[in-house]
């Protein structure tokens, strides 16, 4: 178990000149002994490349990445001691469920009385007891990969389990399963824990800290309500939630901050900023309003959704910017075709320039590095 | 009551008309010659099993069943691993690899006669590099004369000819493991051997079983290169059954023992074929409940 530093770029190709040259933006990050982290972001995103480095697979075209202070760069991934369990099950064909679990002891030459006992250990905590004398090659999907988990939880004294999207395979209702079982293993064996995922519930259920990436670039690091309330970057706004966060033009004027020809927030601008900036409200913190209150905008409602335990209305204001609101299915919900007014300035609403946070809840954002 | 169509006969009358030429006929022709004793083009006599007696208790015959066996074995003994080994070796990316699956391919697409000239001559030990080589090591080497020697060249000519299928199904084996196989293996502190072990060799079973089919069938039925190498000597060192037989239909004329001994090859290689495809089969179905989890 230890602390991971990385300081590091990634490039697959030689000699990078350009952002897109690179798989990895140079980067700080720290992984602390014994946290369980969440790397959130869309496909090539380069969060498999992260972990990858992380791991000892991929070496970074520049930097260095630190395990407890000591640089283990040019480490290979059994010199770090690191485990990773992969999107697709990796099992040693020949070999039973029991054999499979041992061999990363056994190529470390572990005693036979103490695999035994590790083994026996973890099939029990991934409750395949049962099935230890199987032949793994005859299970099904999520054996196989409870299989590879069970691997990469076997040896003890590893300083960090990687996963890389490992319940991809898995059937939905057994993904909460293993999930709850990843997180209780979390709690008894106090490892530290890295997950790539795309999957924003995933994430954010699994993780205490959540690194959402988009390419190549780690937006914000944080916990669920972190990245929920105060999204450091546009990016993180639309792609945690269901549906993303409202993000309208505005702009400053002498009355203070318009959205769509209305003025939202009867204030002056704060020193500096631009006057034509990007307003975000989450869904969940857009509500009816009486017409003409200070704060709202008159939408055309173009669709009402039913979505089961909230009303999921789409909009779109005068200058055609669509604003999209959930609302509770015992309130008034407006039909589609209505006009309505919806109040989208609240504690909840940030300010953007520049895609990164300038403003929340009418507070300027602290520590937002350009 | 469903109206019956016979027009479906009339649809598969050519596929009949041309497996009756071409597999039924010559087969009931051998099948005629082996229980017949044809003294003349028009005195013949029907002399029953008395042919299938003879061949089964010809010792030549059991010497080159035997000699058949032993070599296809070697065959397959040396072919196999050098395969193996070679597909490992290859690289796998690249613009080498694909330098290295021509230079390799190569011998694949030479004509079994042109093999058999080729070592004929390369074994020679006036002019040929490997015989004169050999000889100036003060190696006593003579294959037209040691039957040891001569066996020994004909093996060497087809490990040099065949290896290279063994190789390519290896190398498409090969290419064909994900990367996370090589990535947990190394994670899980696997040494060079154990990933051999436990992931390439596992994975490369269902080629492996082609390979050993085709390189078992094809040195079973062996004929052009040693007819040509050594013409079944020195003696009857490198006879093997095919060679055999012909020396018996088409050099003694003996037509009704070659009819019959005919047949039995026949079934030796039907048998032979059954066998390892149910196993084919067998090993085919594991790795395919295999696949369709993964």
């Amino acid at each position: 178990m230890s602390r991971i530093d990385l300081d590091l770029a990634h490039a697959y190709k030689p000699n990078p000149q350009a952002d897109d040259d690179y798989a990895l933006l140079p980067l700080k990050m720290t992984f602390e002994d014994g946290g369980a982290y969440a790397l959130l972001g869309p496909s090539g995103c380069g969060k498999t490349t992260l972990l990858n480095i992380v791991s000892g697979l991929v070496k970074p075209s520049q930097g260095t990445v630190k395990y407890d202070g000591v640089d283990v760069t040019a480490r290979t991934p059994q010199e770090r001691n690191i485990a990773q369990v992969f999107q697709f099950p990796v099992i040693y064909d020949t070999m039973t469920v029991a054999q499979n679990l041992a061999f990363p002891l056994r190529n470390r030459g572990v005693a036979p009385d103490r695999i035994k006992e590790r083994v026996g250990r973890i099939a029990e905590m991934l409750e395949m007891s049962h099935q230890l004398d199987a032949r793994a090659a005859g299970l099904a999907a999520d054996a196989k990969q409870k299989i590879s988990l069970g691997r990469g939880l076997v040896r003890e004294d590893v300083s960090a389990v990687l996963f890389d999207e490992p319940l991809t395979v898995i059937d939905p209702h057994l993904k909460w399963q293993l999930r709850r079982k990843l997180k209780q293993i979390h709690h008894e064996l106090k490892l530290t824990l890295i997950y790539v995922t795309h999957d924003q519930v995933e994430a954010l259920t699994f993780a205490d800290q959540v690194i959402v990436m988009t390419r190549g670039r780690a937006v914000q690091v944080g916990s669920a309500s972190d990245l929920f309330e105060r999204p450091r970057h546009t990016f993180v706004g639309h792609f945690i939630g269901s549906p993303g966060m409202n993000l309208l033009a505005a702009r400053w004027s002498e009355q203070g901050l318009e959205v769509a020809g209305r003025v939202v927030a009867g204030r002056a601008a704060a020193e500096g900023v631009k006057a034509a900036t990007l307003l975000g409200v989450r869904p969940e913190y857009v509500t009816v309003a009486v017409p003409d209150t200070p704060g709202a905008v008159p939408v055309t409602v173009d669709q009402a959704q039913d979505i089961g335990t909230y009303w999921l209305l789409t909009t779109h204001a005068a200058d055609g910017s669509r604003i999209r609101a959930r609302l509770h299915p015992h309130q008034a919900i407006p039909r589609a075709g209505d006009t309505a007014w919806l109040q989208i300035n609240g504690p909840h609403t940030c300010l953007y320039e520049n895609e990164l946070l300038i403003e929340s809840g009418g507070q300027p954002a602290r520590g937002v590095a350009a | 009551m469903k109206p019956v169509n016979q027009k479906a006969w009339l649809m598969i009358l050519p596929v009949v008309i041309c497996v009756a030429f071409s597999a039924i006929l010559p087969l009931m022709t051998v099948v005629n010659y082996s229980v017949q004793d044809i003294i003349s083009p028009d005195r013949r006599v029907f002399v029953g099993t008395d042919w299938f007696k003879q061949v089964m208790r010809d010792d030549d015959l059991h010497a080159a069943l035997i000699r058949q066996i032993g070599y296809s074995l070697a065959v397959l003994l040396v072919e196999i691993p050098l395969g193996i080994a070679l597909a490992l070796a290859m690289p796998a990316k690249g613009w080498r690899s694909s330098a290295v699956l021509v230079l390799v391919a190569i011998s694949l697409l030479i004509p079994w006669n042109v093999v058999g000239t080729i070592w004929q001559i390369y074994g020679r030990t006036d002019i040929g590099l490997l015989g004169a080589t050999l000889q100036k090591l003060g190696l006593d080497y003579d294959y037209t004369g040691n039957p040891r020697h001569a066996w020994l060249t004909v093996l060497a000519m087809d490990v040099w000819h065949w290896t290279p299928l063994v190789a390519l199904l290896c190398y498409a084996g090969l290419r064909a493991i994900p990367d996370a196989y090589y990535q947990a293996a190394s994670i899980d502190g696997a040494s060079k051997l154990a990933v051999f072990r436990y992931i390439q060799l596992p994975k490369m079973r269902g080629v492996l079983m082609i390979a050993v089919l085709l390189r078992f069938m094809d040195s079973f039925m062996i004929y052009t290169e040693p007819f040509v190498l050594t013409g079944g000597g020195p003696g009857n060192s490198t006879t093997f059954l095919s060679q055999y037989l012909t020396q018996k239909a088409v050099g003694q004329f003996d037509l009704g023992p070659a009819a019959a001994f005919s047949l039995i090859y026949f079934l030796i290689i039907l048998l032979l074929c059954f066998i390892l495809y149910t196993w084919m089969q067998r090993v085919g179905t594991v790795n395919e409940g295999e696949t369709s989890h993964g």
